[in-house]
């Protein structure tokens, strides 16, 4: 389905500085029973936010009344596992539009950019000034800008650059999806398929 | 060019129907696979935008992931589990396309039933929602799992869009040590890479392990390619490969399969093309493996101590809180430690060859007063052969039991569920915190490793048990 258009995002950011946040952990396979893409944020790291028994886990960042915001900031190494993009929509569902990390899974980063979340990959020393920031004041910003493909820390005004291969990025600047482009292609699709005999 | 392309190479190359400048590859899927959990959001969305499955007959419905793995006569009783089953079936019908449901003779696990019944060939592109799809490299075909926007674009349009990942290729050089199984080299090459050292790569496994190595054999590292991070893994196509695809159902057949297998054999990868990126181990090093964390990279000889959090690369913090899952020490040895569960099965280990080696170490013994064991096939042929072959009998003479066919404990999405702080021996590929339950704790090995467990109670060397026998 296309999705929202993404441009420029400027948010606080909810910090989560743990290294290979794995598939099972954004969302536990208990909660993929659903057929329709729906209500999934509610479970999003379902097993760090809740103890056994549904109460609140206080110290966990998403339970953390200081932090809040669109954008999700993890550790080295974010979305390692399985394919499943409902890792993707529940981070999407409970209101994130951009995941920043040093390293991303490759199924979970096309899943993302295939929903219109946007995956921002920065370098460890930059991640780590994000980090400290945060720490220092809650309320730090971060502005993503995704046609200039820049990430800033918005009270020091520090930058780096991202990258993003330009059909992805036009796909999302646009809110496009891949089917939109495909569907347009099909014939040219019939005729390479006559040549497949499988 | 072409003379020095790889086996990736040609296969990816040979299904590019477009290139995007400054994006991906449009590439054609000559078999897709779904299954009850990534799919109903596909078909909804094909449903929603009013279009058709374009070929219907490239995609193979079976259910595997939240059916039970008992009474599979009687309905499911997980009412969202019966959903989700219900909309497969339906949206199998409504589009036409092939199903293979609960009790369906040719049911099991998605991975397990594309190369038994031939769906699998050399050479072909085939994606699924899961992402141990990466087993059907194997047979030298590109395959990788994908998400379900890409369910639906390859249901919608039979192709999907994708940037041409690098080549990393693997060697295992040497003879591999007695009790050392596929399995226990997979484990051991993501424990040198973590489970990050491949990202972004495609890999080819090769030199003269994995060329000895069976088709099962080939599949069980194929499938754990995902595991360090790779988009997939293959293996060059050769006799043995023919050997296992020849007259299985949808392979071709006559004068089709003449023309096919000329092909293939024209797959390898040329003597002098070069990999981005190319390691080579040492098949003497590898010992049984064991994993004693929580992620599949944190993988030792089962003879070793865990190592300390000042020798391992990545966060300390991050290793810490990996170990207080486990309640393991820095250092401990893993040989001894009590187990509760043993889960025999998965896409990675539940094929015959595996209940074989269960089977090896079991016979003549008893499963241990404190150990559950799960023993699930991948299949109902994985099923039947267990029982022609007379390995259900050794079991049940242990004291197993056998279970009906599906991905059970692997992801615990049905009952089969490790409870929270007990210790699993696990032959599947995922040891994540709550993978198998919500608290469970998973020890990853060999169906050898396993097996030894399941009659000791504890972590054991399955050497020991086996050189008795042979002493
Ligand atoms: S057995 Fe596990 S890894 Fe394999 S298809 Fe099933 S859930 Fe996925």
């Amino acid at each position: 389905m296309a999705y929202d258009k993404f441009t420029t995002l400027t948010s606080s950011v909810v910090p989560l500085p743990i290294e290979n946040v794995d598939t099972d952990q954004i969302i536990p396979a208990r909660f993929l029973k659903a057929t329709e893409r729906k209500g999934f944020g509610d479970n999003l790291f379902r097993d760090w936010r809740y103890n056994s028994d549904n109460t609140i886990k206080e110290d966990f960042p998403l339970n953390d009344k200081k932090y809040s915001g669109k954008i999700l900031v993890g550790g080295k190494n974010f979305g390692s596992g399985s394919s499943r993009e409902h890792a993707a929509w529940a981070i999407y569902d409970y209101g994130f539009r951009c995941v920043v990390s040093s390293f991303f899974a490759d199924i979970f980063r096309n899943n993302c950019l295939n929903i219109g979340v946007l995956p921002v990959q920065v370098s460890a020393s930059f991640l780590k000034e994000i980090f400290e920031a945060v720490a220092a004041n809650a309320d730090t910003q971060l502005t993503v800008d995704l046609p200039q493909q820049t990430i800033t820390i918005v009270p020091s005004g520090k930058q780096e650059k991202f990258d993003i291969n330009a059909y992805k990025k036009a796909n999302m600047t646009n809110g496009y999806d891949d089917i939109d482009y495909l569907l347009n292609i099909k014939e040219d699709i019939r005729e390479f398929a006559l040549n497949r005999p499988l | 060019m072409s003379a020095k392309k790889t086996l990736f190479d040609k296969v990816w190359d040979a299904h590019v129907i477009k290139s995007i400048e400054n994006g991906p590859d449009v590439l054609f899927i000559d078999r897709h696979m779904v299954h009850e959990v990534t799919s109903p959001v596909a078909f909804l969305g094909i449903k929603n935008r009013g279009i058709p499955v374009m070929y219907p007959e490239k995609t193979f419905a079976t259910a595997d992931h939240n059916t039970p793995t008992i009474n599979q006569h009687l309905p499911v009783a997980d009412p969202l589990s019966a959903n989700q089953l219900k909309m497969l079936e339906e949206n199998a019908t409504e589009f036409g396309i092939s199903y293979w449901g609960l009790g369906h003779e040719k049911n099991g696990i998605v991975h397990v039933v594309g190369p038994e019944y031939g769906i699998t060939l050399p050479g072909a592109t085939i994606v699924c929602g899961d992402s141990h799809t990466s087993t059907h490299g194997a047979f030298g075909a590109i395959a990788f799992g994908i998400g379900t926007s890409e369910v639906e674009m390859v249901l919608a349009s039979q192709c999907i869009m994708q940037a041409k990942p690098k080549s990393m290729r693997i060697n295992v050089e040497g003879s591999l040590n007695f009790g050392v199984t596929p399995k226990d080299v997979a484990l051991y090459i993501i424990s040198k890479l973590t489970t990050s050292g491949a990202t972004g790569y495609f890999v080819e496994y090769a030199g003269n392990v994995f060329r000895e190595m069976s088709m099962e054999g080939r599949m069980t590292v194929c499938n754990l390619s995902i595991e360090m991070g790779a988009r997939g893994g293959m293996i060059a196509p050769d006799e043995k490969t023919f050997e296992y695809v020849k007259d299985r159902e949808f392979t071709p057949k006559g004068a089709a399969w003449d023309t096919a297998m000329d092909y293939w054999k024209t797959l390898p990868t040329a003597a002098d093309a070069v990999f981005d990126k190319e390691l080579t181990f040492n098949a003497a090093d590898i010992e049984p493996m064991i994993t004693y964390g929580t992620n599949p990279g944190m993988g030792i000889g089962i003879s070793n101590g865990i190592p300390t959090a000042e020798t391992v690369e990545g966060g300390v913090a991050t290793y810490k809180k990996s170990l207080e899952y486990m309640d393991f020490k820095e250092g401990d040895s893993m040989m001894g430690k009590k187990i509760d569960f043993v889960f025999l099965g998965s896409c990675t280990n539940g094929r015959i060859e595996d209940f074989r080696a269960f089977a090896a170490i079991v016979k003549g013994r008893k499963k241990a007063p404190n150990v559950t064991a799960w023993l699930v096939p991948g299949s109902h042929k994985v099923e039947a052969a267990i029982k022609e072959e007379g390995i259900l009998d050794i079991l049940q003479e242990a004291g197993f039991e056998l279970r009906e066919p599906g991905c059970s404990a692997c992801l615990a999405m049905n009952e089969d569920k490790i409870p929270a702080g007990k210790y699993a021996v696990s032959t599947s590929n995922r040891n994540f915190e709550g993978r198998q339950g919500p608290g469970a704790r998973t020890l990853l090995a060999s169906p050898l490793v396993a097996a030894a467990a399941a009659v000791t109670g504890q972590v054991t060397d399955p050497r020991t048990l086996m050189e008795l026998e042979t002493a």
